[in-house]
């Protein structure tokens, strides 16, 4: 079947004053199938924010990007801005923000703005109006008793409910959620990140970019681990976060970080973007590394490393 | 010992937010607050720092009762609280770069010829090399914000932390390495420590005990 959404080698590069570059998503590659849900995780920073700010058309004027970004027959990467702001964002792609607080306008209640989109996205018209309104907020678990108020009046949870609230409206086949739990409570994102895998349904497709493991495993099919702006791992959930867990040992850390597992800091830090090493970029905080991870590794069976986990029923490395 | 008695606060006094909340932290202890998204355990956090006046009751610090809030704090009373927030974004001046931002508090009580010694250690200990020290705060990611915002927090060696939802916007690596620096210096300088926040498994795990938001306020 055809992907929803058809990545093939994305880069994205940041040109700097000086003639240096930023590197912020190299090489990236993924299909998002209908009714599936793809978890895109990695520390702040990696470059996963920059990957959805790519898939919108919005990267700032110094950006470069190379690959391809299908959706349907059309190539975001290249779609000119008319294209883009005309049939693409909110209608092909729908936005859950990662700051409520900067997506939102200040000056209008939220009720003005859910019935604009819907004036604007669904054509709903006076006087259905005032109440499409309250069933869209409904359908993000905004508290209708919280519809005339502004922005700056709701606390950071309610804000991210009214900015998932616009994003369902369009009823696009792609939505993109990126960090769309930032703040929120356990029950808060339990329920987001399920309405949010609800509106995926059969027929659409989900990115969630997220920095919150659990809400990862409890709705992505698959994950995909982002490092230093590649992909290093990409997997099904289910043997990602059971058993046989991840294979590369970034992936491995990162987990192994959450405070119901051991809750130890992965030693160092990420590699800066505009100097990553020409081999691996895990390696210099990698209990593994050895002369071989001077090369790059290829994504390999679903991990890009050169001496990844192997399954526990296997024998382990000598 | 830091000590919250009958307090009652918010940003309308006829509509407060929490009302005659009490909430002990023994010297040196540590205690996790958790509470749902906008219930206003971030108003009591701000209270707790001096950083907000309560319509009534008392804030006492080590048997001292709090003589004033936020700039009309008396200094030995300001600077025993260091207050991590949610968002290192709005809690970062972006003129300053992160020498300067951690530097500041040390300015702030004529103590600016300090910060060459102090600074590259305390940042080296939250995980900020020399490279990025000099940057600004457009130039590097939320985790290493937050990172120079704890160290901004550290730099005066106050005997309270608070932190108010510290790592919600941090990765679980970053998360784990944040807490254990305050961890780290607490068990150093003896500090006590809010740590307020909806993760339950995090607070559970980094704090001695953790106490639920409708309990302090009767679930009103």
């Amino acid at each position: 079947m055809k992907p929803v959404l058809s990545v093939q080698g994305l880069s994205v590069r940041f040109r700097m004053r000086g003639g240096s570059h930023v590197s912020a998503v190299t090489d990236v590659s993924f299909d998002l199938a209908a009714g599936e849900c793809l978890a895109l995780v990695g520390e702040s920073g990696c470059g996963k924010s920059v990957l959805a700010s790519a898939l919108l058309g919005l990267l700032p004027e110094n950006a470069e990007t190379a690959g391809s970004a299908l959706l349907g027959g059309l190539d975001l990467l290249t779609a000119d801005e008319r294209t883009l702001a005309r049939s693409v964002r909110g209608r092909r792609v729908g936005l859950v923000p990662q700051s409520p607080a900067a997506h939102l306008t200040p000056v209008r209640t939220v009720r003005s703005q859910l019935e604009e989109s819907l004036r604007e996205l669904a054509g709903v018209r006076k006087p259905a109006l005032r109440a499409a309104a309250e069933q869209a907020a409904e359908r993000a678990a905004f508290p209708a008793g919280h519809l005339d108020r502004y922005p700056h009046e709701l606390s950071g949870g309610l804000a991210q409910r009214a900015a998932t609230a616009l994003a369902l409206i369009g009823d696009a086949p792609l939505l993109l959620a990126d960090e769309p739990t930032t703040g929120l409570d356990r029950d808060l994102v339990d329920r987001t990140v399920d309405e949010l895998r609800r509106h995926v349904g059969d027929d659409r497709a989900l990115l969630l970019i997220t920095h919150d493991l659990a809400a990862a495993e409890r709705i992505a099919d698959r994950v995909a681990v982002m490092y230093a702006s590649r992909v290093v791992e990409l997997t099904d959930a289910p043997a990602f976060f059971g058993a046989p867990g991840p294979r590369h040992p970034y992936a491995r850390g990162l987990l192994d970080a959450l405070p119901e597992r051991e809750f130890t800091p992965i030693p160092g830090m990420p590699p800066e973007l505009t100097a990553l090493p020409a081999g691996c970029a895990f390696a210099a905080r990698c209990d593994r590394a050895d002369e071989a991870c001077a090369a790059l590794p290829g994504l390999v069976a679903g991990a890009a490393c050169h001496h990844p986990h192997v399954n526990v029923l296997e024998s382990p490395r000598a | 010992m830091l000590e919250l008695r009958s307090v009652t606060a918010g940003y309308d006094r006829a509509a407060p937010v929490m009302r005659g909340v009490d909430l002990t932290i023994a010297a040196g202890a540590s205690v996790g607050l958790l509470g749902p998204s906008g219930c206003g355990k971030s108003t009591l956090a701000r209270v707790a720092a001096l950083l907000h006046r309560p319509d009534a009751g008392q804030v006492v610090i080590d048997g001292q009762p709090a003589r004033g809030w936020r700039h009309r704090a008396p200094r030995e009373q300001r600077t025993a609280f260091g207050v991590v927030f949610q968002q290192p974004r709005l809690s970062a001046d972006p003129r300053l770069t992160l020498t300067d931002l951690i530097a500041e508090p040390l300015r702030a009580v004529g103590r600016a010829p300090e910060a060459a010694a102090v600074v590259p250690a305390l940042a080296a200990r939250v995980g900020l090399g020399k490279d990025l020290i000099g940057r600004r705060p457009h130039e590097v990611s939320d985790g290493q914000l937050q990172r120079a915002c704890l160290a901004r927090a550290l730099v005066l060696r106050p005997r309270w932390l608070i932190c108010d939802e510290m790592t919600a916007m941090l990765d679980a690596s970053t998360t784990a390495s944040l807490v254990h620096v305050v961890e780290e210096y607490r068990a150093e300088h003896g500090a006590g420590l809010l740590a307020v926040g909806h993760d339950r498994v995090l607070l559970e795990r980094w704090c001695d005990g953790t106490t639920h938001w409708d309990d302090l306020t009767g679930g009103l």
